[in-house]
């Protein structure tokens, strides 16, 4: 190991560390849930309503989410990884929770718009 | 193309087909996607020091459609691929830089394998916001190309008489 690759690997540390802190303080509260299908959109939810929906996709394919007290949820899924089911649940701007291999994305949107993506604009 | 050349690209695509399939038995504790071991990139790193760049990247493709094919869905061939290629470009570049060992080497590899991955997640579902999870692969990244670029290093230096 060379010292190049210390300074590396604090270098890493030290820009997670930032990010994670700066994406906790400009963070703000969502207030609509945005599912999407293969990138297309597919229905929107107020995040302060209860509900559970199946998302059914034309291949037989599906997702069960559920907002609950102002967080989403999967609660389960017809993929293999179940990835999304096992993601925490969500509900700040701009969280989502993917599941890849069905192309199904729910995000949390609305809100005002946090000071970071005013930044990354 | 020599006797001794196909015989160790056999050997190599045949021990990153077998690590991948390790990898995927170990269930990994954190839901998120991206996060792994990258086992395969330790048989890559090693081709990439012990033979060199072309051969490895090679290897790493052959590798990508072999387990495309077989342990995965071939639907997810095209994320493989594109971590498969920056990671090996990303490889390539710092390893001519010479400005880190095989440790900082395959850390940036493990990282630039996830920024791929991201990317072709972030065209599929439309939603930019899945760069957030970077940070969090990078730590992993950092965790993950550690350890590998280690072993990589104490196996070279075992593999490095049977290579020249």
């Amino acid at each position: 190991m060379k010292k190049n690759d210390l300074f590396l690997i604090g270098g890493i540390i030290v820009f997670v560390f930032v990010a994670f802190l700066l994406l906790l303080i400009f963070r703000t509260e969502g207030s609509k849930v945005l599912i999407t299908i293969d990138g297309k959109e597919h229905k929107t939810f107020n995040i302060n309503e209860d509900t559970t929906y199946n998302i059914l996709l034309d291949n037989g394919e599906w997702n069960i989410l559920e907002i609950k007290d102002g967080y989403v949820k999967m609660l389960d899924a017809s993929c293999p990884d179940k990835l999304c089911v096992k993601h925490n649940k969500i509900r700040y701007n701009t969280e989502s929770i993917t599941c890849l291999p069905n192309g199904v994305d729910i995000r949390v949107i609305g809100g005002e718009e946090s000071d970071l993506d005013a930044i990354a604009k | 193309m020599n006797s001794k050349k196909i015989a160790s690209y056999g050997l190599f695509i045949a021990l990153a087909f077998i690590f991948s399939y390790i990898e995927s038995l170990i269930p990994i504790p954190f839901p998120v996607p991206g996060i792994k071991l990258g086992l395969a990139n330790l048989v890559v790193i090693i081709a990439i020091y012990g033979i060199g760049l072309k051969e490895a990247f090679v290897l790493s493709m052959v590798r990508i459609l072999l387990v495309g094919f077989t342990f995965r869905d071939p639907s997810t061939l095209i994320f493989s691929f594109a971590g498969g290629l920056l990671s090996w470009l990303t490889m390539a570049i710092f390893k001519k830089l010479k400005l880190f060992s095989m440790v900082g080497v395959s850390i940036l590899g493990g990282i630039a394998h996830n920024i791929g991955q991201i990317i072709v997640a972030i065209m599929y579902v439309n939603n930019t916001s899945l760069i957030y999870y970077l940070p969090l692969l990078m730590i992993s990244g950092v965790v993950s190309g550690t350890l590998i670029g280690i072993l990589g290093a104490l196996i070279l230096k075992r593999l490095n008489k049977f290579l020249d």
